[in-house]
């Protein structure tokens, strides 16, 4: 690969050759420990090879020695960014094979702090990704309100990222008296703000051209490597298994899937990926309005229905539920035991990056430090 | 499709190859299939029109002891529902073609079932670890796994 060529410039002939450089792992391009191995022409990218695996800290091994109720603190520890949402499948799935019906008020906790902790994830996939190419204030706004979620997160769990919050058959506990007024006040707040980054980033020119036709994934592309999410829609197919496969209470609320359309570059880029999440956080908006309306004032035994033991019969099933980033499983193999016979999880970030050596070929170097931002990972999920 | 409707479908097609249909309580109903033909059967399942199982959700590695099985969850977006396939492979030397070229995001999860157990998928561009250092040795997640000692030199257990 380290042939030399001969190039002509306009003060005379010029030898090159390509070049292969690391990018990370200790780089704050790549969010957290990921090392790319660039292959360069210059500064036009060539290839890309990503190397995982800083962070393994053998998640599923360590499952297979704990009881199902202790694997819940280390999912909160795979995407540290959206931790009630990686609780949710997992104990979704753990119910269907204990047979566990939960009553609705717990479902409306469960799904407003899922729609909050997606909003949160949001805000940090905007605002980091602006910082990615030189926009410094939205960040600090974003920042300013997800402090907000987090606040009502440190009331409801006593956690600000970790939350062991959701329990097999239950909640740890119930939600502070103020949540409702915690939460509309949110969701105002998040509103203005967002109208604010609409009109300083998503529709400044510089962030426009820096974003458009960068990092094109065409729709086919996208379902054959699998990605999904704010990845996915915003090649413009529309998959969300809120939507096509609704679990908890999601067949009763009412949202919009939001899609890409191309509106100012080509259908899949970079801009795409980021408005679907600019607009989802609207649409979370709306899910939490709809729940705090019919939300019960008079409080209920949140662990009524936890089990004292967690025994499941014996076993297998996928579940599954729509992450701020896409889809995150968990196939739990249960063999009639208190620990789990095997945990896989169906990583998102994982299945979204291997995307990246696919989509970021014949781009500038800056513009693959886009593109990976655009995809909007979290190592901590990659290595598990 | 129901699990039964696609079962029937492959069987009509593949006959002896497709080996059982699991329908039980707490289990999602799955298919055992021949693992010598299982690119053909997945290729088949992607490309037929009334199946057009185009997303493949999650590939996994399950160990067992009598024997490794490798599970794959499908989905098709189009038509909306989903089925399991599973292979079974000899427990001294699990190996099974890949269905990379069927789906291109079983490149990193095949990479991950080689890293974690051990199985071999013939015909992979790219057959190395993935999560665990290059030069790791042994399988983690096999049952019959011990941990090393040291690795370059650093202690390992804690």
């Amino acid at each position: 690969m380290t042939e030399k060529r001969i190039i002509d410039v306009d003060y005379g002939k010029v030898e090159t050759e390509r070049m292969r450089i690391n990018m990370g792992p200790q780089h704050p391009s790549t969010h957290g420990v990921l090392r790319l191995e660039v292959e360069l022409d210059g500064e036009i990218v060539t290839e890309v090879v990503p190397h995982i695996g800083y962070l393994h800290r053998c998640f599923e091994k360590s499952c297979e020695k704990m009881s199902y109720p202790q694997v819940i603190p280390y999912i909160d520890r795979m995407d540290y960014i959206s931790s009630m949402n990686n609780e949710l499948p997992f104990v979704m799935g753990m119910e269907k094979l204990l047979g566990i019906n939960i009553p609705e008020r717990i479902d409306m906790i469960r799904v407003a702090l899922c729609e909050l902790n997606r909003i949160a994830n949001h805000q940090i996939a905007v605002a980091t990704f602006g910082l990615d190419c030189g926009a410094f204030t939205p960040f600090l706004y974003l920042f300013r309100d997800r402090e907000m979620i987090l606040n009502l997160f440190e009331a409801v769990s006593g956690g600000r990222l970790l939350y062991n919050y959701f329990w097999i058959g239950g909640l740890m506990n119930d939600v502070p008296p103020s949540f409702k007024e915690n939460c509309l006040d949110i969701i105002k707040t998040v509103r203005v703000t967002n109208e604010e980054v609409m009109r300083l980033l998503i529709g400044n020119k510089i962030f426009e051209e820096r974003t458009a036709n960068v990092g094109i994934l065409p729709a086919d592309v996208a379902v054959n490597f699998g990605v999904s999410g704010p990845v996915l829609r915003g090649s413009g197919v529309d998959y969300d298994i809120r939507r096509s496969e609704p679990y908890s209470m999601y067949d009763k609320l009412d949202f919009d899937v939001i899609i890409g359309k191309g509106e100012i570059g080509t259908l899949g880029d970079c801009f795409d990926r980021n408005i679907v999440r600019m607009r989802e956080m609207e649409e979370s908006c709306k899910i939490i309005e709809q729940i705090i309306s019919v939300f019960p004032d008079e409080s209920s035994d949140v662990r009524a229905l936890v089990p004292r033991r967690v025994k499941p019969p014996k076993g297998e099933i996928y579940s599954k539920a729509e992450n701020p980033k896409g889809e995150l499983g968990f196939y739990i193999v249960s063999d009639g035991s208190v620990n789990p016979y095997r945990m896989r999880s169906r990583a998102t970030s994982f299945v979204n990056l291997s995307v990246l050596p696919e989509i970021s070929k014949g781009y500038m170097i800056a513009d693959l430090i886009m593109i990976l931002g655009s995809l909007d990972i979290v190592l901590g999920e990659i290595d598990r | 499709m129901t699990a039964t409707e696609i079962y029937d479908k492959l069987k009509n097609e593949f006959a002896n190859d497709i080996i059982s249909l699991t329908e039980e309580a707490n289990v999602d109903p799955f298919i055992l299939v021949n693992s010598s033909r299982i690119t053909e059967i997945c290729l088949y399942l992607r490309d037929e029109a009334d199946m057009n199982f185009d997303y493949l959700v999650n590939l996994s590695g399950v160990d067992y002891k009598t024997n490794f099985t490798v599970v794959y969850h499908l989905y098709s977006l189009k038509l909306k529902h989903r089925i399991v396939l599973k292979v079974e492979l000899s427990p001294e030397k699990p190996s099974v073609t890949t269905v990379e070229k069927v789906w291109k995001t079983a490149n990193w999860h095949e990479r991950e079932a080689y890293d974690m157990f051990g199985i071999v998928f013939e015909g992979h561009p790219f057959m190395v670890r993935i999560l665990c250092p290059y030069d790791w040795e042994g399988f983690p997640l096999r049952k019959d796994y011990k941990e090393p000692e040291f690795y370059r030199g650093i202690k390992v257990a804690y």
